[in-house]
């Protein structure tokens, strides 16, 4: 008894730190960019929207943070949170700690989707849907492509992946090659690398009602995941109806994962080192993983985006940025952990 | 219960692998399945279990065919302890045999204070309590066995099926692996249903042995019956001896084998 309650306590003690983080990023994220504007002016003008008050607040600064930054921040602590959680239910999936959102294509649809709309003017709203809408076809076709005989082997799953990955990256080439190299080419090539810059109380909505429902049902399902990421015989001996968890987690991730695409376009390395991290943090048990994964993927888009609308006069795509802030992090991560193993 | 198989066939592109298997183990029974490698005795297994199906034949459970069950209902009632092996994600050994409830939860249910307190008894029944707060990935082979077993045990099954629990272990391990079985078998009521490819372990330890060899051989019955210096010799291409030795007025059987057969 002791024991339990010290192992789940030290687990939250572990996720109260992030929430803590979480609440140092919003107010770093609030505070930078070219205007600037205090911590007690964010929570001032806040609280007076709120409750409707507060007249004397200077209103462009009341703008800045109510119509500018929130917007853009809320969807960056809800894109954050669904891609690494995103990416740890893969992991858990495969059992393989290597994999990343984009296995089963769902990225690869996605852009194409979106370049096929930039490439015929379509409105903003249709990108998105087309996004939205051939990411899920690219995972639809690898489920397909992957089921022989009533059975779906994982390893099936993940060479389908790569088929159809290859097949849609050829396809954005394809439009890539004869879109108009003045604006649409441009656009497209823009778009593929992700920004939040276009963020708005509508696009938030959208990600709120998708993605924070998605997260809840991994929540719910944490501790089956820890029973579906043993062996596949092992998991079915305890009981576990393997095909329909993998199913749930396979449709809760690539809507996540394809609603965020077709917001904000390809958000690269998220999905992989989040997870990471957090398994350095708290565990592999995703009793733990799960929320640590949702706050530290917050936290980790909040402080990138906060950084590539700050850092240059012009805004720096995301994936850039998450790569390059992510891949010394993690190639240092990953030398720490085997140097503790070995 | 009673788990029967009736005329199992199973073979990959029409060469057979295990041909007319029929046998039956019933309550507090101990059954090994012995024969030499590569003769099918996990894909029998597997069979058994449902992993794999059956080409002909079914698997019966008191008398009804198990197709006519749940999944979730067969695995109430039976355990599976897979060879020890280390996972990818490690967990706390707890944690670990907790998971052995799962076949009687529902699917939202997560591990509770009294699941907690079960998994500790059971560590503590197979002597290995101190393991508790381990992660899995810290263990020895045999440590892990253990593990697996207790993860096997906390569901309290009515038979526990085991794919070679010794093989890999080293002399103490391979007694204690044996010894909890047999403790097993007597305290749980749990019948056991282990594969082997030691004649030593089956004749030691199990009532009935299903003898399994090259060309689809098989012979089956009360364990002195089968394992013997023939069968041996015919199953495994070995020559041996049984021999009897007395310990502290204890009679042990033992096979010493001490040449290849047609040398």
């Amino acid at each position: 008894m002791e024991t339990k309650k010290s192992f789940l306590k030290n687990i939250y003690s572990k996720i109260f730190i992030m929430i803590g983080l979480l609440i140092i990023a919003f107010f770093f994220s609030m505070c930078i960019g070219r205007y600037s504007i205090t911590p007690a002016d964010v929570v001032e003008i806040i609280v007076a929207h709120l409750t409707g008050s507060g007249g004397d607040i200077d209103p462009i600064r009341a703008n800045v943070v109510m119509q500018v930054r929130l917007p853009r921040i809320l969807l960056s602590i809800i894109i954050g949170a669904g891609l690494a959680c995103s990416g740890a239910a893969y992991q858990c999936l495969f059992g393989n700690p290597l994999v990343s959102p984009d296995i089963l294509g769902v990225s690869a649809g996605a852009g194409f989707g979106a370049a096929l709309g930039i490439l015929f003017s379509a409105s903003a709203f249709i990108i998105q849907g087309q996004a939205l809408l051939f990411g899920i076809i690219a995972v639809a076709m690898v489920l397909f492509i992957s089921r022989v005989q009533k059975k779906t082997e994982l390893f099936m799953l993940v060479l389908s992946g790569v088929i159809v990955s290859a097949l849609f990256e050829a396809f954005v080439s394809l439009i890539k090659y004869i879109a108009d190299p003045q604006d649409k080419l441009p656009a497209i090539v823009v778009w593929l690398m992700g920004s939040l810059a276009s963020a708005s109380y509508q696009k938030v909505i959208i990600a709120a009602v998708t993605i924070v429902p998605c997260i809840i049902v991994l929540f719910v399902l944490r501790w089956k995941m820890n029973l579906l990421s043993l062996e596949e015989d092992e998991a079915r001996s305890l009981g576990v109806n393997v095909e329909r968890l993998r199913l749930i987690i396979i449709i809760v991730s690539t809507l996540m994962t394809a609603v965020s695409v077709s917001l904000c376009g390809i958000i690269g390395w998220i999905g992989l080192v989040i997870p990471h991290i957090a398994r350095f943090c708290i565990g592999n048990d995703h009793r733990g993983l799960i929320p640590a994964c949702t706050i530290l993927g917050a936290v980790y888009l909040l402080l990138v985006d906060g950084i590539a609308r700050t850092m240059t006069a012009a805004e720096l795509p995301l994936s850039i940025l998450t790569a390059i802030i992510g891949a010394p992090f993690f190639a240092y991560m990953l030398r720490r952990t085997m140097g503790e193993k070995g | 219960m009673k788990l029967e198989v009736r005329n199992g066939n199973f073979g990959y592109e029409k060469e057979p692998i295990l041909k007319d298997i029929n046998f039956e183990i019933r309550d507090n029974t101990i059954m090994t399945i012995l024969g030499p490698n590569g003769v099918g005795k996990t894909t029998l297994l597997k069979c058994i279990m449902g992993f794999l199906k059956w080409h002909s034949g079914e698997n019966y459970m008191d008398d009804k065919p198990l197709s006519s069950y749940s999944d979730k209902v067969f695995w109430q009632r039976t355990s599976y302890v897979p060879q020890a092996k280390q996972s990818v994600y490690s967990y706390r050994v707890v944690d670990t045999v907790m998971m052995g409830l799962n076949a009687k939860q529902n699917f939202f249910s997560m591990p509770k204070a009294e699941d907690y307190d079960k998994a500790v008894h059971i560590l503590d029944m197979l002597g290995v309590s101190k393991l508790t707060e381990k992660y899995c990935n810290e263990l020895s082979g045999g440590e892990l066995q253990m593990v697996m077993m207790a993860r096997a045990l906390i569901s309290e099954p009515e038979l526990m099926i085991l794919d070679e629990p010794e093989s890999n272990l080293d002399m103490k391990n391979q007694l204690q692996i044996m010894n909890t079985i047999e403790k097993v078998a007597e305290e749980f009521n749990t019948s056991c249903l282990i594969n082997t490819h030691f004649p030593n372990h089956a004749l030691k330890i199990s009532d009935t042995t299903l003898m399994l060899g090259y060309g689809n051989k098989q012979v089956v019955g009360k364990t002195k019956d089968v394992v013997t210096e023939e069968n041996i010799r015919e199953y495994f291409n070995v020559c041996s001896r049984v021999v009897s030795l007395q310990v502290d007025a204890k009679e042990y059987k033992t096979i010493f084998p001490y040449q290849i057969a047609g040398v």
